[in-house]
């Protein structure tokens, strides 16, 4: 009943706040939490169920009882995939609506778009999707995986247990598969990899013919070595290439590909009869065999009302963040942005895949990776697990940012530390 | 729902495999080095991939073609060890729990519940052993296809171990194509072995004969284990199959760049109409596309649903229904807001542009934001080579497609009374009504037709993209840029566009990548419209300035 009300009332608050009338809504005895996720727009497709993950872990935070003796109320906010909307609605979220926190962003456009405000008006952002590392702010908590939690493994894995000698990194045009690929680069050439062995290519985002990219991926891979593509291939623009790879015959057996950006949500849209063998890497699959997993997939199911409906990393990593929070503001005995940020280093919380996951002084967490083999029912098929790995924010491949590292905790409080001039500066200086 | 059709296609493909070797059996009988296949079998419960992969070995040195079945569920991940006594069992699921039946023989070992038992992990590396040793054990089937299939496997995992089986089945094979194939096999297989210069020699000779971008794959990867004296035939034949290719390669290219341009005309043709001829800005033309694929999605979830058995029909059905919601919705939009904004161009694009996005949220509503899936028929899958190229067939279906729709959409406009109602009304509208022509009636169903044939674009589309909300959107630029290329107001033009832009951007693709190609053209279009500022097929005459 009071779960129902509560949900009922974070609905309402959340059609409310896209109105002028929210204001009437403000109650002292709730904490509020921001939720800043595209409902529409491009990238819904992807957001849309994180910001349905957070209204369920707020709802069952407060059949528990709430935080601090205060139920949470979700303020859900639609920045519409338009990048410069992200930080105007986080400024509003932060001055206007008073949250505690705000869960929220996709791509790494929106949260460079919304960082400058979470600096200046010191609030504290949760990033629940995997990026591409190079970036360390005292606001923001990075809960998906750095390039070493998720790129590093999965092309260890592939030159081990396949064999790979020839790659191909593929991916769509902008900053997470250009950076990504420029560390595995600069990775597989300090493994021995010769420059001839490596083909980069790039494509436009929602590229859908990929004739040529594939016969050139065929002919690169007839060089009589055993190749495997590394695909950093955004969200949409992958169905279609799997779907081309497929019909030119090109199996899993013969060159496979490792995605980072391909998992559940995204197979539940395709037909998957010609994909399996081939790869994915994240931090947890909804295959993952652990009691504290059989107990989220439940209630997502019950709570989306939708037998159907899969669980995916981004979701994982939201459920990370939100208990780390949580855990935080119990532990400092209030919801002050200062504390909080005081109180949430060495927080360790329980992940999905059956360990915990502890927020390190980098702002970055602790997670195994996972890499997984497609099926023919959309499910991964978990083929190796790793030890947790500490997410890297400064790649240790790229020659500007080996020498540095973050520490948020005081009295460094830096978030690129150079340890070969001993100094607290950016790239370069 | 969805999963039943591969699992029962799998299920009847076991069974095959079932009948067939029971009668291959006996002719393997002599091979069989009598280790009882079983206890290998049982091993897999507890074995690390590579242990695996060497207990697959010793299963295939059996030669036993029993085991076909179950190599084939373990490559499919249907094999499974009962977590009580760790015996090993093909695994199929019934319900809620598995039906159980032993890996060698075949017999029924009765049910497990879901958590009774463990599926034995498989990768990659473990399927191509898998692929290479059941090759070798299906060689000498009695069904021509099962052989064929064993030759390529052999092909494409090549392994020295199968040199003598394969030997052995060249002498008895009958039929000459699979024996190609199976001296092909050879003569790859030769390479990895310890056999004379000699015959390398003559094997280097039959892979370059063999042609193709795998024989060079297959060559270069024996090149550094070969030896030394090799190296001179290995990289003639190379140079060699290489010529050969150079002129498959750009016929490979011309081919890709009218597929692409095939899809290019049937994203304008619809928008060549009522923006060609019309002259209405339509911004929403590329959500009649996407409303085309929506039906086809729900085309095909009622048939999965009532009449799985008409899959293969779908999207012969899916057609008219595609045509007829988005030549509906088509009128309902010409009467509901362009009719009052004939004549006002900047009005009609800010109003279909909002319509535009109330489609979009209205699918997202009712669908849901993610991508549906919409299947391939099984005649549009996969590729059949023509010399050396690849033709695959769901492309060869769009180009066939869209040329078809363009020839029907032309007999309309020409020949049909309707067809010169549309034109009388475009060229001259006071004139044609003075003639007795309704031409507001005219107008609605030549948006409708329009609308309808975007629709009809959208199920193809399906295909080949994914089936969102935001399927439109990725379209329309594309046809504004082709219908303006051609030139307004003329179908040809629109073909010819669509064909040349085609070509153009996979011709640049290659050497300087998707998204400078994709800039490039696009300045070439500018450049070209600064010189003709008409298109390629401008309108001459009267209809210019009216």
């Amino acid at each position: 009943m009071t779960f129902k009300s509560k949900l009922g009332g974070a609905l309402l608050a959340a059609v409310m706040s896209t109105t002028a009338l929210q204001g009437a809504f403000a109650a002292d005895d709730t904490i509020k939490i921001g939720v800043l996720h595209s409902l529409s727009g491009t990238m819904a497709i992807s957001e849309t169920t994180l910001k349905d993950v957070m209204l369920m872990l707020i709802a069952e935070q407060n059949k528990k009882g709430g935080v601090l003796g205060k139920k949470l109320e979700a303020v859900v906010v639609d920045p519409a995939s338009d990048w410069p909307l992200f930080a105007e609605k986080a400024r509003q979220l932060i001055s206007k609506d008073k949250v505690a926190a705000v869960f929220g962003c996709w791509t790494s456009s929106s949260r460079k778009s919304v960082l400058p405000v979470f600096e200046e008006l010191n609030s504290i952002l949760f990033y629940p999707v995997q990026y591409e590392g190079e970036e360390s702010s005292r606001n923001i908590f990075y809960t998906g995986a750095a390039p070493n939690q998720q790129a590093i493994p999965a092309v260890d894995y592939l030159a081990k247990e396949e064999g790979v000698k020839r790659w191909v990194l593929a991916g769509t045009d902008y900053v997470y598969p250009q950076t990504t690929n420029k560390i595995l680069k600069a990775y597989l050439m300090s493994k021995g990899v010769a420059e001839s062995d490596i083909m980069i290519n790039y494509t436009p985002f929602g590229h859908s013919d990929w004739q040529t990219i594939v016969s050139d991926i065929k002919k690169f891979g007839s060089a009589g070595k055993k190749t495997a593509v590394v695909s950093t291939i955004n969200g949409d623009a992958n169905v279609p290439f799997y779907k081309e790879l497929g019909n030119q015959g090109i199996k899993a057996e013969d060159i496979p590909v490792v995605a980072f950006s391909v998992g559940e949500e995204e197979l539940a849209g395709l037909d998957t009869k010609p994909l399996v063998g081939h790869l994915a890497a994240w931090n947890y699959f909804q295959s993952v065999d652990a009691d504290v997993n059989a107990e989220f997939i439940k209630e997502w199911k019950a709570f989306t009302k939708n037998d159907k409906r899969v669980t995916n990393d981004p979701m994982e990593a939201a459920y990370i963040g939100f208990n780390a929070w949580v855990k935080a503001v119990e532990a400092a005995g209030t919801t002050n942005t200062d504390a909080v940020l005081d109180s949430i280093i060495g927080v360790s919380v329980p992940n999905l895949s059956g360990g915990t996951s502890t927020v390190m002084p980098n702002h970055h967490i602790t997670k195994p990776v996972l890499i997984g083999e497609i099926q023919a029912d959309g499910q991964f098929d978990i083929v190796q697990e790793t030890a947790p790995v500490v997410g890297d924010e400064w790649s240790d491949y790229l020659p500007d940012s080996k020498n540095l590292i973050s520490d948020w905790r005081k009295p460094m409080s830096c978030g690129n530390f150079n340890v070969a001039s001993g100094k607290c500066g950016g790239k370069g200086s | 729902m969805t999963s039943k059709v591969p699992f029962r296609v799998l299920q009847s493909l076991g069974l095959l495999l079932c009948l067939m070797f029971s009668f291959a059996a006996p002719s393997h009988a002599q091979s069989s080095v009598g280790t009882d296949p079983k206890p290998l079998f049982d091993q897999l419960a507890k074995a690390d991939f590579a242990e695996a992969e060497k207990l697959i070995g010793q299963l295939a040195a059996t030669g036993d073609a029993r085991l076909v079945p179950a190599l084939n569920a373990f490559s499919e991940g249907d094999l499974y060890f009962r977590k009580s006594d760790s015996l090993v069992f093909i695994g199929k699921v019934a319900g809620s729990s598995y039906e159980l039946t032993d890996p060698v023989t075949g017999a029924s070992a009765g049910q497990a519940a879901k958590n009774a038992v463990t599926k034995i992990k498989i990768n990659n590396s473990l399927r191509r052993v898998i692929r290479s040793a059941m090759g070798g054990l299906t060689l000498m089937s009695p069904d021509r296809g099962v052989r064929l299939q064993a030759a390529d496997a052999v092909l494409r995992s090549p392994s020295a171990e199968n040199l003598e089986l394969l030997e052995t089945a060249i002498s008895k094979e009958t039929d000459g194509e699979v024996k190609a194939r199976m001296v092909e096999a050879r003569a790859v297989s030769l390479l990895s072995s310890d056999r004379s210069i000699d015959e390398k020699r003559a094997a280097i000779q039959t892979i370059k004969n063999y042609g193709g971008r795998n024989a060079i794959g297959i060559l270069m990867g024996a090149s550094a284990s070969l030896d030394p004296s090799l190296k001179g035939d290995v990289d003639a034949a190379i140079a060699s199959i290489e010529s050969g290719q150079r002129l498959w390669d750009v016929g490979q290219n011309v081919w890709y760049g009218v597929s692409l341009g095939s899809v290019l005309l049937l994203a304008a043709i619809g928008l060549a109409i009522t923006f060609g001829v019309m002259g209405i800005i339509n911004m929403a033309h590329g959500e009649m596309v996407m409303l085309g694929a929506y039906s086809t999605f729900v085309v095909q979830q009622v048939i999965r649903d009532h009449a799985p058995g008409l899959f293969d029909w779908s999207l012969a059905i899916a057609l008219p229904v595609a045509f007829l919601v988005t030549g509906a919705v088509g009128l309902v939009i010409e009467r509901g807001v362009i009719r009052f904004l004939y004549g006002r161009p900047l009005e009609t694009l800010l109003a279909t542009w909002g319509v535009s996005l109330i489609l979009q949220q209205t699918i997202r509503s009712l669908f849901g934001p993610t991508n549906q899936e919409v299947g391939n028929p099984s005649w549009m899958s996969g590729s059949f080579p023509v010399g050396g190229m690849t033709i695959t067939w769901n492309r060869m279906w769009i180009i066939a497609f869209s040329l078809s729709i363009f020839v029907a959409l032309l007999v309309v406009m020409k020949k049909s009374s309707f067809g010169l109602n549309m034109r009388a009304v475009t060229q001259n509208r006071r004139m044609a009504s003075s003639m007795g022509i309704r031409t507001p009636w005219v107008d609605a169903f030549t948006f409708a037709l329009g609308s309808g044939i975007a629709g009809i674009a959208g199920v193809a589309l399906s295909q080949i993209d994914n089936v969102s909300p935001n399927l439109g959107q990725s379209y329309i630029i594309d046809s504004f840029m082709v219908v303006v290329f051609g030139g307004v107001g003329n179908l040809w033009g629109t073909l010819v566009g669509a064909l040349s832009l085609g070509v153009l951007n996979k011709f640049l693709e290659p050497s300087v990548g998707a998204v400078l190609g994709k800039i490039l053209v696009l300045v070439l279009i500018i450049l070209f419209i600064q010189k003709r500022p008409r298109g390629l097929f401008a309108l001459k005459g009267r209809a210019v300035e009216a």
